[in-house]
């Protein structure tokens, strides 16, 4: 779809140089009271009109991370989280679940349209039409569903998916809709139990993408989900849960933008997808969070739990992740690779400048026999950032003829920054392969003279140099979030050389 | 017009160019021949402005413009260009993007209009085919697996593409079979006209065959100590440096 090709465009003419996508929506919200109890649990729960099951499960996991620990394992450094300093619950005021775009705010349309996100039915009929149901004309149509803050103000699309019996709405309305869906699989691949963030993602996530996708039903357009951190002091807990049945089919992208602030903000995601025979997810994310300033004052901690279960035989899932935003990055897609000859994939690129810091990577459990998994990560060091691949690739003795390749590359730019491999292998099979490489590098000066003698500038030379050193990887997103993602690629790195 | 005048520089502070003067005016041909250490490849990078040199006297102009005051891009936009001895290698950057990535940067520093794909390719597909250059090349990787003849050819094609006013042949005919050598030098004839000017820097007379020079230089020690038609070439071939230093 041209306008999201053109986000980039339409987003840098709004300010000039840095981040730009860090500018701030003035419109009225309501918040929960400051801090977190169980109070603020069931505040939230019944804002979003909760059946008491769900309040149940809610309280349940806010009693298990008040007896858990923050994991401190990952080589990210930080001060510590004052957990109560914070609001929970941060929404656009009567937003009880619009019913159409008629009823949203037109100042968050207008958010939206800055940020080049085009929710308007107007524009995506338009887009549909245009599509010629020709997608190599770059103009597949897009549903969007978008978060702001706490809520989900809008879905597109919804009445199209729902003629093939796809649901794609936001969580929070997939309880009311399709509460046996939501019981059934909430938890199941991430429990509350699972890790620190992930227990307090349980208890109060407000908002979220939903997607049901039918058996043999190939979904005919990609779904997205916009997530927008815009209030001041408030975490944003979102959770997504994407159910692929048998023989299905989706891909999926999200992106993530953040005003410009000099505190940090929490946050802490959940996603759960669910594989069962022969269904496919592709995943794709571009992140771009706030990152903090020069110094590393502000940016959002992005402490994130994503986990996929195969548990069909031949499913197929494939994570792919640019991640250029946030001042912490801590974050595992993983797979659990249950069904026989499933397999799993991790495209990953993830850039730290300045001051940002990055500890990421997959986990791949191959449970099934001949279960495959890929893992490619591209790590970018520039500043002063410090960039860690951290993976586990764990074969159990029943994957009979398993096989993982892994490849992990890092470019260093600079002489303040660092870059670490940290890769865990399990190997219980004997009849397993497992590889792994591994390079570091730098951008060479001759590269960079090479390119300016043919009349690029210093940074279009590093652009270029990157966008290369990441093809692998980029060329694994959807053509329109390719283009994209270039170009962030470059504009993260501005000011890295010289 | 690109005059050189007393242009001295030095690497880590040792001298390698000890005073150079030279003119080449627009539509000439330039050959600069000299043994190994000469400074040959020093010139070629401090008129294309890479970094590691530090020029400590003369001056530089092209066309009237002071050449050393600018960026390397700034000088490639303004119509140079280096072929380059050992053409750099970026894994992962398609050809073509490459080629019109720079194209159109050049295009846009000097204020025109930027080519789409479309007019790219066609224009890189013409120029191609006068090369002898097989069409999967433009997919491949900038210089990624080439051969060393492969790689050179590139250097011309992005010459080619990129129509300079002013080419740098640093050593462009080292390790290339005589079919090779022909192909490169019909792509440097091919650009001859009267704004058109190159200098050509080889160890051998044997380039010259195909590319005829208006003029001979031989640099040893970092000066120009001799001048001459293209018969200079073929003197030096036949009797060697020495002769001329004496």
């Amino acid at each position: 779809m041209a306008a999201v090709t053109e986000t980039i465009e339409a987003v840098q003419s709004v300010a000039e140089g840095g981040y730009k996508w860090g500018f701030e929506t003035d419109i009225e919200m309501e918040f929960a009271p400051k801090g977190l109890n169980e109070d603020i649990v069931r505040f939230i729960s019944a804002k979003k009109n909760e059946p008491a099951w769900l309040l149940e499960w809610r309280l349940k996991a806010f009693a298990l991370w008040q007896t858990m620990e923050e994991p401190d394992w990952a080589a990210v450094d930080y001060p510590k989280i004052d957990y109560q300093d914070a609001y929970y619950y941060a929404a656009p005021k009567n937003k009880q679940g619009p019913k159409s775009l008629d009823e949203v705010d037109p100042e968050l349309l207008r958010t939206y349209d800055k940020l080049g996100i085009p929710l308007r039915e107007q524009a995506i009929l338009a887009g549909v039409e245009g599509a010629g149901d020709s997608p190599s004309e770059g103009r597949m149509p897009i549903a969007i569903d978008a978060v702001f803050d706490s809520v989900s103000v809008a879905t597109s699309y919804k009445e199209r998916l729902a003629k093939d019996g796809i649901i794609f709405c936001a969580i929070s309305e997939a309880v009311q809709e399709h509460p046996e869906l939501v019981r059934k699989y909430l938890g199941s691949v991430v429990s509350q139990a699972d890790n620190y963030f992930a227990a307090l993602n349980s208890a109060v996530f407000t908002d979220g993408s939903f997607v049901y996708i039918p058996k043999g039903v190939k979904c005919p357009m990609e779904l997205s989900t916009y997530f927008r951190i815009n209030a001041k002091s408030t975490g944003q807990f979102e959770r997504t849960l994407i159910i692929a049945d048998e023989g299905s089919k989706v891909s999926y992208l999200e992106g993530c933008t953040a005003p410009m602030r000099d505190e940090n903000q929490l946050h802490a995601a959940v996603v759960e997808l669910v594989l069962l025979d022969d269904a496919t997810i592709k995943y794709s994310t571009v992140q771009n969070w706030y990152p903090g300033d020069a110094e590393g004052r502000g940016g959002i901690y992005n402490f994130v739990t994503k986990r996929a279960a195969c548990r069909g035989a031949r499913s197929k899932v494939s994570w792919t992740q640019v991640e250029t935003g946030s001042a912490i990055t801590w974050k595992y897609p993983s797979c659990i690779l249950q069904g026989d000859d499933s397999v799993g994939e991790f495209y990953s690129v993830a850039i730290t400048n300045n001051r940002q810091q990055a500890d990421t990577g997959t986990k791949m459990f191959h449970i099934g026999a001949r279960t495959k998994s890929t893992i490619v990560s591209k790590g970018i060091s520039a500043g002063r950032g410090q960039n860690t691949y951290r993976g586990l690739v764990k074969i159990s003795p029943k994957a009979i003829g398993a096989r993982n390749f892994t490849q992990c590359d890092s470019l260093l730019i600079g002489d303040e920054c660092g870059a670490h491999t940290v890769p865990y292998i399990e190997n219980r099979c004997m009849s397993a392969k497992v590889e792994h490489e591994a390079t570091t590098s730098r951008i060479a000066e001759d590269q960079l003279f090479y390119c300016r003698q043919r009349g690029l500038t210093q940074e279009e030379a590093v652009g270029l140099i990157v966008n290369g050193f990441c093809r692998e990887v980029l060329k694994e997103l959807p053509m329109e979030f390719a283009v994209e993602a270039q170009k962030l690629l470059a504009i993260s790195l501005e000011g890295s050389v010289g | 017009m690109l005059r050189i005048e007393g242009l001295t520089a030095e690497i880590d502070g040792k001298a390698i160019l000890r005073g150079i003067d030279l003119e080449v005016p627009s539509g000439e041909l330039h050959a600069i021949m000299g043994p190994n250490g000469s400074g040959k490849s020093t010139l070629s990078y401090v008129l294309s402005g890479r970094e590691g040199y530090e020029i400590t006297g003369g001056s530089v102009t092209f066309n009237g413009v002071d050449l050393l005051a600018m960026e390397p891009e700034e000088r490639a936009a303004a119509g140079v260009f280096l072929a380059f001895q050992y053409p750099v290698e970026l894994p992962g950057v398609g050809n073509a993007n490459f080629l019109r990535t720079a194209l159109n940067a050049q295009r846009r520093h000097r204020g025109e209009s930027e080519v789409d794909a479309m007019q790219f390719l066609k224009l890189a597909r013409a120029r191609m085919k006068e090369l002898s250059m097989p069409e999967d090349m433009l997919k491949r990787g900038v210089n990624v697996g080439f051969s060393g003849g492969e790689k050179k050819r590139n250097e011309v094609l992005q010459m080619a593409l990129l129509s300079p006013k002013l080419a740098i042949l640093d050593e462009t005919d080292s390790g290339l079979d005589i079919d090779a050598l022909k192909i490169v030098s019909e792509g440097v004839n091919a650009l001859r006209s009267p704004e058109f000017s190159a200098l050509i820097i080889t160890h051998y007379q044997r380039l010259l065959d195909y590319i005829v020079p208006d003029r001979v230089h031989v640099l040893m020690a970092g000066r120009i100590v001799k001048s001459g038609g293209p018969e200079l070439a073929l003197e030096l071939e036949a009797s060697g440096y020495a002769s001329v230093a004496a």
